[in-house]
């Protein structure tokens, strides 16, 4: 659907910025942007970004894929490489620490007026800009995909709605302890 | 309209509108939500500005072009986006040192903006290698299921805990 649209470049432009003025928004009003709220995350004292993302998972989860089931939308999975992940991953948690923002929210928080974030931007920068430069000696290595498969229902070869049904029954259960003991 | 001026909104409704946000951008865009690529984008556009079309034969250039492109005017919308709602509710506040930082740490502002230089560059350098961040693997990925983005969430946030109580709790409380 919408294929038209999808190949128009200067609209989708302005698509990408609208869609990106509501994502800071909800963002900012969830206090995602927050230095404080990120940090007190990391430190286990409060749970506001785990509840926001995995609540936008289970939103996002139920609609990609029934809009995928009637044709609607494709779907975009990322590859899977077990050795650029596990690395980039922790490498990545250090910084989150370090910064106390990501790339999403870090925008976000310049936005409200936060310089350190600021200079956090500028060093994301520098760590692309660095990645760029060792990416082809590593690209036949820790990011070689290795599996013909990218997603949970792919590589256990079952329906999607068999692993969609049950995670959102953890997560009913889990929001119900959390909220309500 | 009261809502609007409101400081903050459950996080679960913040979740729900973010996870419809992901629907609009699959349908309208065919895209999924992501931010780290645009740093990448922009930091190929600085170094062409400064060394010329040479860094185009760099490998990484070629898969990621030095331009501006759907998630960078994404990233764009997001600090205006943030900048309204912090407007609206009145929290737009010029801010050097957070308040658990100089809590921890005082108020050397070297400091700070030194360890905000380096955690970005480790968060730039790791989601490059990784794939991706906090929104493209760790929303848009775990939301289409896609196996290396639960794993990437997860290495995220333990990466993340294990460090910040390692300086906030260890270092810190020394």
């Amino acid at each position: 659907m919408f294929k038209k649209l999808h190949e128009k470049k200067k609209a989708q432009l302005l698509l990408g910025l609208l869609i990106g003025i509501f994502f800071g928004f909800l963002l900012q009003k969830g206090g995602a942007t927050n230095y404080n709220v990120i940090i007190n995350q990391l430190l286990l004292r409060d749970f506001t970004i785990i509840k926001i993302m995995i609540t936008a998972v289970i939103t996002g989860m139920i609609g990609a894929y029934l809009l995928k089931k009637f044709k609607k939308i494709k779907l975009h999975p990322k590859p899977f490489y077990l050795k650029g992940i596990v690395l980039g991953g922790l490498i990545f948690g250090v910084g989150f620490a370090f910064l106390g923002y990501c790339p999403g929210t870090g925008a976000g928080a310049l936005g409200t007026g936060s310089i350190d974030a600021l200079f956090g931007i500028i060093g994301m920068i520098l760590g692309s800009l660095i990645f760029s430069r060792i990416y082809p000696s590593i690209s036949q290595t820790l990011q070689k995909k290795e599996k013909e498969w990218e997603t949970i229902p792919q590589a256990l070869g079952i329906n999607p709605w068999a692993i969609i049904l049950p995670i959102i029954t953890i997560y009913l259960v889990f929001v119900y302890f959390f909220e309500f003991f | 309209m009261n809502w609007l001026f409101l400081k903050t909104w459950s996080p679960y409704l913040v979740g729900i509108g973010i996870g419809i946000l992901s629907w609009i951008s699959l349908l309208l865009s065919n895209k999924a939500i992501g931010c780290s690529t645009a740093y990448v984008r922009t930091g190929g556009m600085i170094e062409k500005f400064l060394r010329g079309k040479q860094i185009k034969e760099r490998k990484y250039f070629q898969k990621f072009e030095p331009k501006i492109d759907w998630e960078w005017m994404l990233v764009i919308g997001i600090i205006i986006g943030s900048s309204l709602s912090a407007a609206l509710s009145g929290q737009f506040e010029i801010e050097i040192i957070p308040a658990i930082w100089s809590q921890t740490f005082g108020n050397n502002i070297f400091l700070r903006l030194i360890s905000a230089i380096i955690g970005g560059t480790l968060i730039g350098f790791g989601s490059r290698l990784a794939g991706g961040c906090t929104s493209g693997h760790g929303i848009s990925g775990s939301l289409q299921l896609s196996v290396g983005s639960w794993l990437a969430l997860a290495l995220f946030f333990i990466g993340g805990i294990i460090t910040s109580i390692s300086l906030f709790q260890l270092l810190g409380g020394l």
